[in-house]
């Protein structure tokens, strides 16, 4: 996340089955548990994947493998991206909600303070 | 007490504690996995579901549940806490004259783990292996640590309270006695920006943690006696 690759790629995409679009280990570089398992939740949830995990290589690396394998030949890229944004959107909900109950409560502590 | 639910609302739902282990630990509730239910990922549902109660707030610490989300996003929240949110803290440190009791890497190491009050976003990250010894107003905060002991001539003859004894001997962190008369700290402290990844010092938090929130049911009506044991009132 504050990841400093400059010449290292973030994202490599390493093939298990030449013919088959579905089924992909994506190797994600300077991530571990914290994107790897909320990732995982987010696309377990889409109807179109079949499986869906991840692994950390060794742990002095801190590089994850993230496998994808998807049903009715749609390609493993989409549930990822899908999985991506939405990931996204629910962060953003929920530090939207968290600032308005923040404002919120300090107000409440305010009002009852005077 | 709890009407009890279906076995499938239990597996699904609920986390159980059970004397030698517990039970339903992973989420099961994923598409295809429960006839009949739809688990797909639905984004409205989850605005709708989900909500935010703070229990308590002060100066230090903060206590909030998170209702209708799942536990692989609330652990995901708590390892950023610990270790991606930005803080300063001094990571250079340029000692001119240290004439005290402790070591210049040790005296260095404790000045790393003290908490500056600076906020991260108003700096950027300084960027390694450049060989200035300068750095910018822009990444570096410049401190600076001139302490030197001496004796109190104001103290009576017999007193041992080293208060009383001796002027400057407390550091200001409040709780290292450091020096005694003819000691001197002389000290350039360079601050940076980073995260708790790279060194414990710039964790923000002095920790984060999460926990689901725990039901309790009663299997049968507490009578008489027993009723005065519980020592909790059950919301």
């Amino acid at each position: 996340m504050a990841g400093d690759c400059e010449k290292k790629p973030v994202l490599e995409m390493m093939q298990a089955d030449g013919g088959d679009e579905g089924c992909v280990t994506y190797v994600l570089h300077n991530e571990d548990h914290t994107l790897g398992n909320s990732l995982r939740y987010l696309v377990m949830k889409d109807v179109d994947v079949e499986f869906c995990g991840y692994s950390i290589t060794h742990p002095s690396e801190s590089k994850i493998n993230f496998r994808i394998q998807t049903r009715g030949g749609i390609p493993a890229t989409e549930p990822l991206r899908t999985g991506l944004t939405q990931l996204n959107h629910v962060c953003q909900h929920v530090l939207n909600t968290f600032q308005a109950r923040v404002d919120e409560f300090k107000g409440n502590q305010d009002q009852s303070m005077e | 007490m709890a009407a009890p639910m279906s076995i499938v609302e239990e597996i699904r739902t609920r986390v159980i504690l059970q004397e030698f282990g517990v039970k339903n630990v992973h989420t099961t509730d994923y598409p295809g996995n429960y006839p009949g239910y739809d688990d797909a990922w639905n984004m409205a549902d989850f605005k709708k579901n989900f909500r935010i109660d703070i229990v308590d707030m002060d100066e230090n610490t903060m206590e909030f549940d998170m209702v209708g989300i799942d536990a692989s996003i609330a652990n995901a929240f708590r390892r950023i806490l610990l270790a991606e949110v930005p803080t300063m803290a001094v990571e250079k440190v340029f000692i001119y004259n240290n004439t005290s009791i402790v070591q210049d890497e040790i005296l260095a190491h404790r000045l790393g783990l003290v908490p500056i009050k600076a906020d991260p976003r108003l700096f950027e990250y300084r960027n390694e292996g450049e060989d200035d010894e300068e750095g910018s107003e822009i990444d570096t905060i410049k401190l600076q640590l001139k302490v030197k002991c001496s004796r109190n001539p104001r103290a009576t003859k017999d007193s041992a309270d080293p208060r009383e004894l001796y002027l400057n001997h407390m550091v200001y962190s409040k709780d290292m006695k450091w020096l005694r008369p003819g000691q001197e700290l002389d000290i350039v402290m360079h601050c940076v920006k980073g995260i708790g990844q790279d060194h414990a010092k710039f964790s923000p938090v002095a920790t984060a943690s999460y926990r689901l929130l725990p039901e309790i049911s009663l299997l049968e009506t507490v009578e008489g006696e027993k009723n005065t044991q519980l020592p909790w009132t059950l919301d």
